[in-house]
């Protein structure tokens, strides 16, 4: 094994407390799923930010594309229906 | 999906940065753009780590336990700076390899304020206070830089960087006011960093070959002038309350201005040490690159085990029964 190449990009999320989602907070390079818990555990909580880790091998990560993010997003962009300010309720109506 | 052109990829990139709005990875950018945050966060991410060793000088050194394990603590950090801000590198197209590469090779540098040697254990609360707090003056305005990634790592980097500003001014206040020559010891340190930390803002306005053009992409906020200005008003108050003396005879407070005067920068040995004349240049990186090599059956070995695992047992989910928390227990 040479070190011609770098070990894999993993990407590391980070539960922050219980009840929280996971949130993205860096990435990291490790040469195995273990390996790179352990890493993120130096790397990203090192003042107790986490209570859980997940790291994701960056290539397992399918994004959408920016150059067509106009296009991409524009089925909700003329939708406004969707949101609850978009109705009219008469004055002094509660609980809705 | 209708072809973008390239006038309309520049337009959308130059509405963003007017916008105040982020450049993210996958986001079309200009090369010069993309050139200027390599050179920029790489040799960011390479003074984090060389930053390690001075410090990690005094660590067998230090005067109690608790100053030892807030220095351990201290150049950790470091490291885990230096690895976030080449993870942000890496977003713009390099490896870590390639990165590494070029500071070997000196074809991508460090701060120069790292040249300089740590002759006492003061020097290590001078860093803390004058190199940590010069740094920080230039690293807050960084974390509303354009660039995505970079501004993350910075808001990151900051929070972790007032602590040690703060041990590095209690550690020198300890020395300040205990036997005349823990005394002098403070203050012989705080003479020999207060000039190299001003030169870390880099060279006056009119000589900066960057920074019109980074301010012009929001990458940096205000000029290398201005924050010095800033950094000085804010220490000066400081050393008295340490009961230290900056060495500099002219400085003094200019009413009219609303900030302090202070004496010329040795300009010359700025540049002595940027070409790699400075007291510790050659030890940094012959350190550095030992420290690499002497770590690479580390590395071989580790992607020897991963490859022997990856084709013995494929896609084992032994994380899974990792309960969330219990490696950080």
């Amino acid at each position: 094994m040479t070190e011609s190449t770098d070990w894999p990009l993993w990407e590391v999320f980070v539960r922050s407390r219980r009840g929280v989602s996971h949130t993205h907070a860096g990435s990291l390079h490790a040469p195995d799923a273990q390996m790179a818990l352990r890493n993120a555990r130096d790397l990203y909580t090192r003042r107790n930010e986490g209570v859980s880790l997940w790291v994701v091998p960056s290539t397992a990560i399918t994004a959408s594309s920016p150059d067509e993010k106009d296009s991409f997003f524009e089925p909700s962009g003329d939708k406004p229906y969707r949101h609850p300010t978009f109705y009219e309720i008469p004055e002094g109506v509660k609980h809705l | 999906m209708t072809t973008v052109t390239a006038q309309d990829r520049t337009a959308a990139f130059d509405a963003a940065v007017a916008a105040d709005e982020r450049i993210e990875p996958r986001d079309w950018m200009p090369d010069a753009y993309r050139a200027t945050l390599v050179r920029q966060i790489a040799q960011h991410a390479h003074s984090e780590i060389i930053g390690m060793q001075p410090e990690a000088n005094w660590i067998t050194r230090a005067p109690s336990l608790r100053r030892k394990a807030i220095l351990i603590a201290k150049v950790q950090d470091e490291a885990g700076h230096g690895l976030y801000l080449y993870s942000a590198a890496e977003t713009l197209g390099t490896s870590r390899e390639e990165l590494l590469d070029k500071l070997h090779s000196g074809r991508q540098k460090y701060s120069s304020i790292f040249n300089y040697p740590t002759l006492t254990w003061a020097d290590v609360g001078a860093i803390g206070w004058l190199v940590d707090g010069a740094a920080i003056t230039n690293q807050v305005p960084l974390c509303r830089c354009s660039y995505g990634p970079y501004a993350r790592a910075m808001v990151r980097i900051c929070k972790e960087e007032s602590f040690h500003q703060r041990q590095g001014y209690e550690s020198l206040l300890a020395l300040s006011r205990g036997t005349p020559a823990q005394h002098a010891m403070a203050q012989d340190a705080v003479d020999r960093w207060w000039w190299p930390s001003l030169m870390m803002f880099g060279p006056p306005d009119d000589e900066s070959a960057h920074s019109a053009q980074s301010m012009e992409w929001k990458i940096k906020r205000h000029s290398n002038d201005e924050l010095r200005q800033r950094f000085v008003d804010i220490c000066v108050p400081q050393a008295e309350a340490l009961g230290l003396t900056l060495p500099d005879p002219q400085l003094k407070w200019n009413d009219e201005r609303g900030h302090h005067d202070f004496g010329p920068i040795d300009w010359t040995e700025f540049r002595e040490v940027l070409k790699g004349n400075g007291p510790c240049n050659d030890q940094r990186i012959t350190q550095r690159k030992q420290a690499h090599d002497e770590g690479a059956w580390v590395r071989e070995a580790a992607a020897a085990y991963a490859t022997k695992h990856a084709t013995q047992r494929p896609a084992e989910p032994t994380t899974a029964r990792t309960a969330p928390g219990e490696a950080t227990a």
